[in-house]
């Protein structure tokens, strides 16, 4: 795996050398000489349209720091390469977008290039982002424009040697990045086709709900299949709702509660996804989450995956998860680990209990906690952390009879499994 | 006096089961209208990822300390500690987890809860620490050190060291580890607040004998009688804290 990783890392070396030699520097477009004007970005209606797609792109998500000003950056972002700090971008001069040009902004979410043309780091998704159109974009600008500006600098770059060399990304785009902006199938409903651009673009779902390649490139073909998160250690379950999908048998109603309320008859959000559903899509119009509906209920069904017979003897595992089961979680998700509807989430045929690597029941065990406060469930009722209660045996055994109860067949976990998991970074 | 206190305890115990029961019986008539006849619509049984480490009273854990109380501390200085741990400024990774994505309205009716709740104070184990320590607490807490710019404890906490509605706690009837390790973790900067975070200041001014001192002294304090918080505006911070709106005069 090292070998491999230094062979990727000299390759990049060499191709990111090659292209220095090719790099073009632009000049940023100031905006006096923008082909927007200043009353355009005033428009409030235009403005107020931005507020609501930088909602559904959960730009604060990453572009305001715990506890502090909305968009005014400094949550870092931790990534298998190093930590990278989200910018300030409220419309201060100095450290933030001020003096930016809608045409920066463009070619920033469009083309993933900074004011100056410098490569950006694909942890902003421009991967995704380049799928939205120009006047979503204009609308989002005039919003970030019409934010009081803070200043506020950004904080240094935690990226060591290669990774530091912005133009080796030259490589990683070629490999990765495809620009251009979402093109409508006009053989599917409008639906359909505004569903696939919110989650293919603005939403950017693909680059959490898909797995991520050594070189941190998300996987696209299929889309929407699921993966773990790196460094947070969640894992993005699969979005098919159809044979063998993540999500298989979800209506759209299940699907619209989640997003909108954080809970549905099929599971609850929690982990990272309980706060897209807080800061993002409890926000939606009702119409955007149906055509978000509409379009993951079209997503292909999945390859079944082969059963992997145990050499372990799981019997005593089974009995021990049972018993741990009984006197610690049947009362609230029940015998038939069929929860409580609108209350407690069902465990049986449940995405996150099924995922392949058995990481998000760990940590639900673990941790416990509460779904997203929405205003569909302003007061939710919440798990206990076991923690403190349950050795890494019995996390191991009644998470592995959960996975293996009712209707799932997912794999056994191991104690190890647990061990790794008890010490994951929370932000 | 021990033999007395658990006789109280365990009066408080048999009283309480009974007064949940017959809290219960009109809910159990309701039950059958009810969509979901087991699990009661209340904030505790919602609150269970806190009742579980901090006690369904919030009685917290006395005997090893390491779960603090919540029972009877003033609603809105759990409210703010709530706060504080969703912005990250008191550190801690389960708490910081779990406050996640509440909302603020709902922060507050969780700690009105706690703040409600009526748990007997017991007792934990003290250091053997030399008279002269235990004496050099008492002086810092009731008198301060104005050398060292360190005012007295009960100039915010109260007379009575109970403490003051609606911020302010209590600092009797806590473990020494407890106090030692929250004045301890000011100066780690893993509990912090909003600015000016007067506490903070003070912590860093204190040596660590006299953190060992002051927390000596208050946990081995007799109770006083009424252990509830003193009313709104009974004190005047001498100094300036951003948990109180930045009141005080700054002396």
């Amino acid at each position: 795996m090292k070998r491999v990783l230094a062979i990727a890392v000299v390759l990049l070396l060499a191709l990111g050398g090659w292209w220095l030699f090719h790099m073009q520097v632009t000049q940023p477009v100031s905006p006096s000489a923008s082909e927007v004007t200043e009353a355009t970005l005033k428009d409030p209606a235009l403005i107020a349209k931005g507020e609501y797609l930088a909602a559904v792109g959960d730009c604060a998500s990453c572009h305001t720091e715990r506890g502090g000003v909305r968009y005014a950056g400094g949550r870092v972002l931790p990534t298998p390469f190093g930590n990278i700090p989200a910018p300030n971008i409220t419309p201060d001069r100095e450290t933030g977008l001020g003096g930016w040009s809608f045409e920066d902004f463009w070619q920033a979410l469009h083309s993933g290039k900074g004011r100056h043309g410098e490569l950006l780091y694909p942890v902003f998704s421009y991967t995704s982002f380049t799928k939205v159109t120009r006047d979503d974009a204009l609308a989002i600008f005039a919003y970030l424009q019409s934010l009081p500006a803070t200043n506020q600098a950004a904080k240094p770059l935690g990226l060591g040697f290669p990774y530091s060399v912005r133009n080796s990304l030259k490589a990683w785009r070629a490999l990765y990045f495809q620009e251009g902006e979402f093109q409508p199938d006009p053989t599917k409903s409008d639906a359909w086709n505004r569903g696939a651009y919110l989650v293919q673009g603005l939403g950017h779902c693909n680059e959490c709900h898909a797995p991520r390649d050594s070189l941190g490139g998300s996987q696209n073909k299929p889309s929407l299949a699921g993966g773990q998160i790196p460094v947070q250690n969640w894992y993005a379950p699969d979005l098919s709702t159809q044979a063998n999908g993540g999500l298989e048998g979800w209506s759209e109603q299940d699907i619209i509660d989640l997003l909108k309320n954080g809970q549905s008859a099929r599971g609850a959000a929690f982990g990272p996804m309980a706060e897209v559903v807080q800061q993002s899509t409890q926000h939606m119009r009702d119409e955007d989450l149906r055509a978000i509906a509409t379009y993951l209920q079209s997503l292909p069904a999945r390859v079944p995956v082969p059963e992997e017979k145990s050499q372990l003897d799981t019997r005593p595992i089974l009995a021990q998860g049972a018993k741990v089961y009984a006197e610690r979680c049947a009362d609230c998700h029940g015998k038939d680990g069929n929860g409580v509807a609108g209350v407690y989430p069902p465990l049986n045929g449940n995405s996150s209990v099924n995922e392949p690597s058995g990481i998000n029941a760990i940590r639900v065990v673990l941790l416990g906690g509460f779904p997203p406060v929405t205003k569909g469930n302003p007061r939710p009722y919440s798990m206990p952390p076991f923690a403190q209660q349950l050795n890494d045996s019995d996390v191991a055994a009644v998470v592995t009879y959960i996975r293996q109860s009712w209707s799932n067949h997912a794999t056994l976990v191991m104690e190890r499994d647990v061990i790794k998991n008890r010490h994951t970074p929370i932000d | 006096m021990k033999a007395l206190s658990a006789k109280l305890r365990m009066a408080t115990r048999v009283f309480g089961a009974w007064t949940g029961m017959l809290l219960l019986l009109p809910l159990a008539s309701l039950a059958q209208d009810a969509p979901h006849p087991d699990i009661p619509d209340t904030l505790r049984q919602r609150i269970a990822a806190c009742t579980a480490c901090h006690g369904v009273h919030g009685e917290g854990t006395p005997e090893s300390g390491f779960f603090p109380r919540l029972a009877g501390k003033p609603a809105g200085y759990l409210a703010r500690q709530l706060k504080d741990f969703q912005e990250g400024l008191r550190k801690y990774g389960p708490m910081e987890y779990t406050v996640g994505q509440l909302s603020p309205e709902y922060m507050h009716e969780i700690a009105e809860y706690f703040a409600a709740q009526e748990v007997p104070y017991s007792r934990s184990p003290l250091p053997q620490l030399p008279a002269s320590t235990i004496k050099r607490g008492e002086e810092l807490v009731t008198h301060g050190d104005p050398s060292r710019e360190i005012p007295a404890c009960a100039s915010c906490h109260g007379s009575q060291l109970t403490g003051v509605q609606p911020d302010i706690p209590g600092l009797v009837g806590l473990p020494y580890d407890y106090i030692s390790s929250q004045l301890g973790s000011w100066r780690t900067k893993t509990r912090a607040t909003v600015a000016p975070d007067c506490m903070s200041e003070i912590a860093n001014r204190l040596s660590e004998s006299d953190i060992s001192a002051v927390s000596a002294w208050l946990a081995g304090r007799e109770l006083p009688a009424d252990m509830h918080a003193q009313q709104a505006g009974s004190v005047t911070p001498p100094l300036h804290c951003g948990v109180l709106g930045d009141k005080g005069d700054g002396a």
